[in-house]
């Protein structure tokens, strides 16, 4: 369907990418420092529970240079939560700006700000605090053990679903009823997995720079995924209106869900608020590892139940998350260890999902590309290829089988949404079977599958699994557009969307020139300036191309019909017979009219009007891309080591408006998700302290750790999108776990069901 | 302390605490494209190039680089064109995402087509492992390199 579009479907250059590529300061501390700088830094907390007794920092103080200390004593005390999401927030309210107990190590404690760093430093350093310290809570089973020390004791959080009992979120859906239909079933099958910590380790860690403007109000400059989120939320927290706050985020060095947050943006801004004075923060890497947000980790029980010719007839999910010290994003991403995975197998009849989200005195868990899914698909995903197996039919054929298709629906689309109930949906498009076909092809499936092939130590397999995910969410998430024309026949395109690094400025511009019939050049992106732009709730929920995208899709359409109008005054044709193609208005005979003549009319000639539109876009559904993961492991069986020797990911996303940017969300998402199933790790000491605050001790993947990676876009059209797109870029962080489990199955018969697969945990496994 | 650096055929003079990094002076003297993204030597996003050779600049001392030509990505491309083929190419190929990691991947990058003018994909693997990058997975990142290499050779040969 691409080849109907001339912009749209074209592996352009970034429209950010000259500033990139040449070095030009586009990132949050590459900007100018207004003259009277203050810097902010953070103690943070060195035990894992413990309730602050006192704080002394009259030494602090007196430090030279130091302009504010800030702690529970002269800072608001209003809950919230740092979620960073649409008003009413589905998180608890269990958070305060400065409490007078910490609840996990990097918990924060007080904050200094100085003419410089090393001034601010030293002042932290001279705090005295006085701690009483508390039993640490340190797992999912001692959080919720009779007589645990409880966590949230304060009396004036909000929503947390039961306090007394550790429990921070609780979520229940089901269709039909899944004990009995697991009962009826032929083969039962049950599998329960645990996953781990891990961090977003985005390059550019947390940064945030604040300033009065000449009118007196906030300028937050932050490397944000959600400016106008910041704007309510940070208003909200500091008794500032709306009006009073302007957000810009420039460009961002990667968020991946970490940068939803609103991590630090407070800091700074109290700190000018108070001062008068321009006030920066930025975090350390050590503790973007610690005191910043992570993956949740979670223990799922997956059951699944069939009938002898294959159907599922029952599928039924518990999962206790660990949402750490806070219960940010807790209740979401555990309804999405279901919501974004159960549909996928729509023919049982019953369905039921239960899980809880409990806290613990570890670090706080958060929106983390995948959201969920990538837990759930774990225990799925491992779960399909053993009743495949007892089934005695090939783990292609039994998701050829079972999978969701095109005009289908599930009932866990109502019965599940993101923390309340979902949206009815049908599915409108899936290429999933074309891209299990292309994949297996490329792999080498049939030859490769349960052939065991040895050399020395090393035993090789190949391993599958199939995805989907979300694009938005439905009912809930907006985008607008605005499009103004300018007397060359060039346009403004302003998005609230948050480019993070994905590409969506290009792309929307792309949606844009496509329509406007016009190059990629002619349209001058900004972005995410809440004083300048339209609003939009920004990038998370792979949410961007598909919700965003329409917005502008629609807003360049009204566009382009007064344009038509102005066109058919100068052409004294009838507007329906116009079209814009190629920088023109074209009437069905020769005339023609360019649009600079247009632009310079109606800006300075006769009917002067400024031609231009607003859209917004609130999506009714969610259309899942889908995604079909391979990959061949060579498994050390003397060293338990895994190398993943090639992978191959084929995806229906829709229309991929821009092919080389949607390859690159996928081959990003693979690799993290190829990091997270085989070495990256947090790990505590047994007070909760954090043994690996840094890339030396957390790896991520080099260039060296990449198998031979191959993507394919495959061929689709999505009727509700723009341009016939969904979305691309969560989706493949959820496949390397259940892929590579699955193939280190097929190599050596084992079955892995805690992550990382880390040598020694194969080994261990291997080994019995 | 006072100092003197070359950076890209300019010389600074420049007024240094005595522990200064090269990292802390190059960025405080509008050289940003420089990153700090660990301050550690781990992630490659401060690299820049000592007499053409790739080094992170978070673990040296500005004192040290004293007498050496250093280049950032602001040096690198010629002063009559728009950018180095190693710019160029990772436009092209859509090895950038958030382009955090580009500036130092480039520098190390062009820090080993000096070396070797015609790598393999293990060769440049090997050669970028100290570059992180948390967007791209690497593939168009070193397609681009790949591609670059062979315009250069191409010139050579040309010229």
């Amino acid at each position: 369907m691409a080849d109907k579009f001339n912009v749209v479907g074209i592996s352009a250059h970034r429209v950010d990418g000259r500033g990139l590529v040449t070095g030009k300061p586009v990132f949050v501390d590459d900007l100018p420092k207004h003259p009277g700088l203050l810097h902010v830094a953070l103690l943070t907390s060195p035990h894992a529970h413990a309730r602050i007794t006192s704080i002394d920092t009259r030494a602090a103080e007196q430090v030279e240079g130091i302009a504010l200390v800030l702690d529970h004593r002269n800072t608001p005390h209003r809950r919230y939560t740092t979620a960073g999401q649409g008003y009413p927030e589905p998180s608890p309210y269990d958070s305060r700006m400065f409490d007078t107990k910490v609840r996990w190590v990097g918990d924060r404690v007080a904050a200094v700000a100085a003419d410089t760093l090393e001034s601010a430093e030293r002042a932290l350093g001279l705090i005295e605090v006085d701690y009483e310290m508390l039993d640490p809570v340190l797992s999912i089973d001692e959080a919720l053990a009779d007589g645990a020390p409880v966590i949230h004791d304060e009396d004036d959080a909000l929503d947390v679903w039961d306090a007394e009992r550790n429990i921070s979120a609780h979520m229940v859906a089901s269709a039909g009823d899944a004990e009995k239909g697991l009962a009826e079933s032929d083969v039962v099958v049950e599998v329960t997995t645990e996953t781990h910590y891990a961090q977003h380790a985005p390059l550019e860690p947390h940064v945030v720079s604040t300033f009065l403007d000449e009118q007196g109000r906030l300028v937050i400059v932050s490397s944000t995924q959600v400016p106008f989120h910041v704007r309510r939320i940070i208003g909200r927290l500091l008794d500032v209106p709306v009006h009073g706050i302007r957000v810009i985020k420039p460009r961002i060095g990667g968020g991946f869900g970490v940068k939803q947050e609103v991590l630090i943006e407070d800091l700074p801004s109290l700190v000018t608020l108070r001062t008068g004075r321009p006030a920066q923060m930025v975090y350390t890497r050590e503790q973007e590892f610690i005191s910043s947000r992570t993956r949740h980790p979670m223990r799922i029980r997956v059951r699944l139940g069939a009938k002898d010719d294959g159907t599922l007839h029952a599928l039924a999910m518990d999962v206790l998350s660990n949402t750490g010290a806070y219960g940010t994003h807790g209740l979401t991403v555990l309804s999405n260890v279901g919501s974004k995975t159960l549909p996928l197998y729509n023919k049982a009849p019953h369905v039921s999902f239960r899980g809880d989200a409990v806290y613990t005195n570890l670090p706080v868990g958060g929106a983390y590309r995948g959201y969920g899914a990538t837990q759930g698909y774990f225990p799925l995903e491992t779960a399909v290829d053993r009743l495949a197996g007892e089934l005695g039919m090939d783990a292609l054929e039994w998701r050829s089988l079972n999978h969701i298709r095109e005009g289908e629906t599930s009932p866990i689309f109502v019965a599940l949404g993101e923390g309340r109930e979902g949206v009815e949906q049908t599915i409108t498009s899936c290429e999933l079977d074309e891209c299990i076909r292309l994949g297996a092809e490329r792999i080498g499936w049939s030859e490769k599958r349960g052939k065991r092939e040895r050399e020395g130590s090393k035993v090789h397999g190949v391993g599958m699994s199939v995805h989907m995910q979300g694009s938005g969410i439905p009912m809930i998430d907006m985008g607008a557009a605005t499009i103004k024309m300018n007397d060359d026949g060039s346009f403004n395109l302003l998005v609230g969307a948050t480019d993070l690094g994905t590409g969506s400025d290009t792309i929307l511009a792309q949606i844009a020139a496509e329509v406007l019939a016009v190059p990629l050049e002619s349209v001058i992106v900004t972005s995410s300036d809440t004083d300048i732009t339209p609003f939009d709730v920004g990038a998370y929920a792979s949410s961007t191309t598909y919700v965003s995208g329409m917005a502008v899709q629609k807003a360049a359409e009204e566009v382009r019909e007064q344009i038509l109008e102005v066109a058919a005054l100068m052409l004294e044709a009838d507007p329906g017979e116009l079209e814009l193609v190629d920088e023109r208005v074209v009437a069905g005979d020769d005339r023609s009219v360019s649009l600079a003549n247009i632009g310079i009319r109606t800006l300075y000639g006769v009917e002067q009007q400024q031609i231009g539109a607003t859209a917004s876009f609130v999506p009714e559904l969610s259309p899942p891309p889908f995604l079909a993961s391979f990959c061949e492991v060579a498994v050390d069986e003397s060293t338990g080591r895994v190398d993943v020797l090639r992978y191959v990911a084929a995806i229906d996303c829709g229309t991929a408006i821009n092919p080389k940017l949607a390859e690159g969300q996928l081959e990003g998402a693979i690799a993290n998700g190829i990091g997270f199933a085989l070495f990256e790790e947090m790990i505590f000491d047994a007070e909760g302290h954090p043994k690996t605050p840094d890339f030396a001790r957390y790896k991520i993947p080099g260039p060296m750790d990449m198998p031979e990676l191959e993507t394919i876009l495959v061929d689709s059209y999505e009727p509700t999108g723009p341009m016939g797109a969904k979305s691309v870029s969560e989706i493949g962080i959820n496949a390397p776990i259940p892929t590579i489990a699955n193939a280190i199955y097929d190599a050596t018969g084992v079955w892995l069901t805690e992550t990382p697969f880390t040598p020694e945990r194969v080994w261990r496994a291997l080994n019995g | 302390m006072r100092i003197t650096l070359r950076i890209n055929d300019n010389e600074l003079r420049a007024e240094i605490a005595p522990g200064a990094t090269l990292l802390e002076t190059l960025r405080a003297n509008g050289y940003t494209s420089v990153k700090d993204g660990c301050a550690n030597g781990d992630c490659g996003t401060c690299a820049v190039l000592l007499d053409g050779r790739a080094a992170a600049s978070c673990l040296l001392f500005a004192a040290q680089a004293e007498g050496k030509e250093i280049t950032t990505i602001e040096g690198l491309a010629g002063a009559d064109e728009a950018y180095h083929p190693l710019q160029q190419t990772m436009l092209d190929a859509g090895g950038v995402q958030c382009g955090y990691c580009i500036p130092g991947m480039i520098l190390t990058a062009s820090d080993l087509l000096a070396l070797n003018p015609s790598p393999t994909r293990a060769d440049i693997a090997e050669y970028l492992v100290g570059n992180l990058c948390r967007c791209t997975g690497y593939v168009k990142q070193i397609d681009a390199i790949e591609m670059a290499a062979a315009i250069l050779s191409e010139g050579a040969i040309d010229g």
